[in-house]
């Protein structure tokens, strides 16, 4: 798949998903990167100072390993991930090959909560990741 | 592969660094992110062992300013040079857009430096990618240790052995006193832009 180029009306439609689907529930920051680390779109609520490019960059390597220890135990692949803190928390999860969604939170939201959210979302950017190709 | 977002008018350009072990890829980057702080709005991330050596990935992003309206975003990385991880070097070069090999230029490092130019040009088939198509900088770093009595290749032998066929633009250098390590980034930068405007239009 090539997708070097995402147009205009496809970030937008991507970046409000992201807005009513998360942002809107409490998450402070979603995320949309490639596996090779590069953001493809940022929606935040406006108080998040993450840097956000050094952690795509960790996120991708860090998914990459996580696939390659699924691999070492038999499994296809590892399709979501959750990091717990004290007061924030990343969820992680497969958009498809080359896409991750990553969603940092803080606690007042429930994991369950966000997690059905999270499929929502990726289903609908699938669809509109779709129609460029 | 760049990343280009026409919404915030971004272009994020992915560029690794690659050599054998200790040949002073991570030294490189701590060389750039001292003397071009103003550049860089975040700390360099580096993924280390208790010796030191890098053992996922270093990663530094760099702002290098407009061209045509769009701002474009340089991410360099380094890779883990020791031979046994040849899995995490692959998964950084994922999406590459430039690479800079840097080769070691002392006299018993000759070996070791074919072996891991091979191994590049293996690892880029992986992703379809050919050595001979992508922007390519040869560095020969630690040029300086002739001054301290240590045998030191000549360009010459270098150049016949890791550049014969490739061709592309090299540089002498000595990442650990900056020498020429600007130079080498400059070239790779603007080898690796025109080659994605080239592939744009």
């Amino acid at each position: 798949m090539n997708y070097g180029i995402v147009s205009q009306e496809q970030l937008e439609l991507i970046e409000d998903i992201l807005f009513q689907k998360l942002v809107k529930l409490g998450v402070d920051c979603a995320i949309i990167i490639d596996m090779a680390g590069n953001i493809i779109t940022v929606k935040d609520n406006g108080k998040n100072k993450y840097d956000i490019y050094s952690f795509a960059a960790l996120a991708a390597g860090n998914f990459a390993t996580v696939d390659a220890m699924a691999k070492l135990v038999g499994e296809t692949e590892f399709s979501l991930l959750f990091h717990k803190g004290q007061d924030s928390n990343i969820h992680f999860s497969k958009i498809d090959d080359e896409l991750l969604l990553i969603s940092m939170f803080g606690k007042d939201i429930s994991l369950g909560f966000l997690r059905l959210n999270v499929v929502e979302a990726i289903d609908q950017i699938r669809k509109v990741w779709a129609r460029q190709e | 592969m760049s990343f280009i977002n026409l919404k915030d008018k971004v272009v994020q350009v992915k560029i690794v660094y690659y050599g054998p072990g200790r040949c002073g890829k991570t030294t490189n980057l701590e060389y750039i992110n001292r003397k071009f702080r103003d550049q860089i709005q975040s700390e360099m991330v580096s993924l280390k062992t208790h010796g030191d050596r890098t053992l996922f990935f270093d990663f530094l992003p760099f702002n290098m300013g407009q061209i045509k309206g769009y701002d474009i975003k340089i991410q360099l990385y380094t890779v883990p040079g020791q031979v046994k991880y040849n899995a995490t070097r692959k998964l950084v070069l994922k999406g590459v857009d430039g690479i800079v090999f840097v080769a070691d230029a002392m006299e018993k490092q000759r070996e070791k430096n074919i072996r891991s130019l091979n191994q590049l040009h293996e690892n880029l088939q992986s992703y379809k990618e050919s050595i001979f198509k992508i922007p390519l900088v040869m560095q020969y770093n630690k040029v300086d240790l002739k001054e301290h009595g240590i045998p030191v290749l000549p360009i010459s032998v270098l150049q016949q052995d890791l550049n014969s066929r490739l061709q592309v633009p090299y540089f002498e250098a000595s990442a650990i006193t900056g020498y020429n390590v600007a130079a080498t980034l400059k070239k790779i930068i603007s080898s690796t832009v025109v080659s994605i405007q080239k592939k744009l239009l």
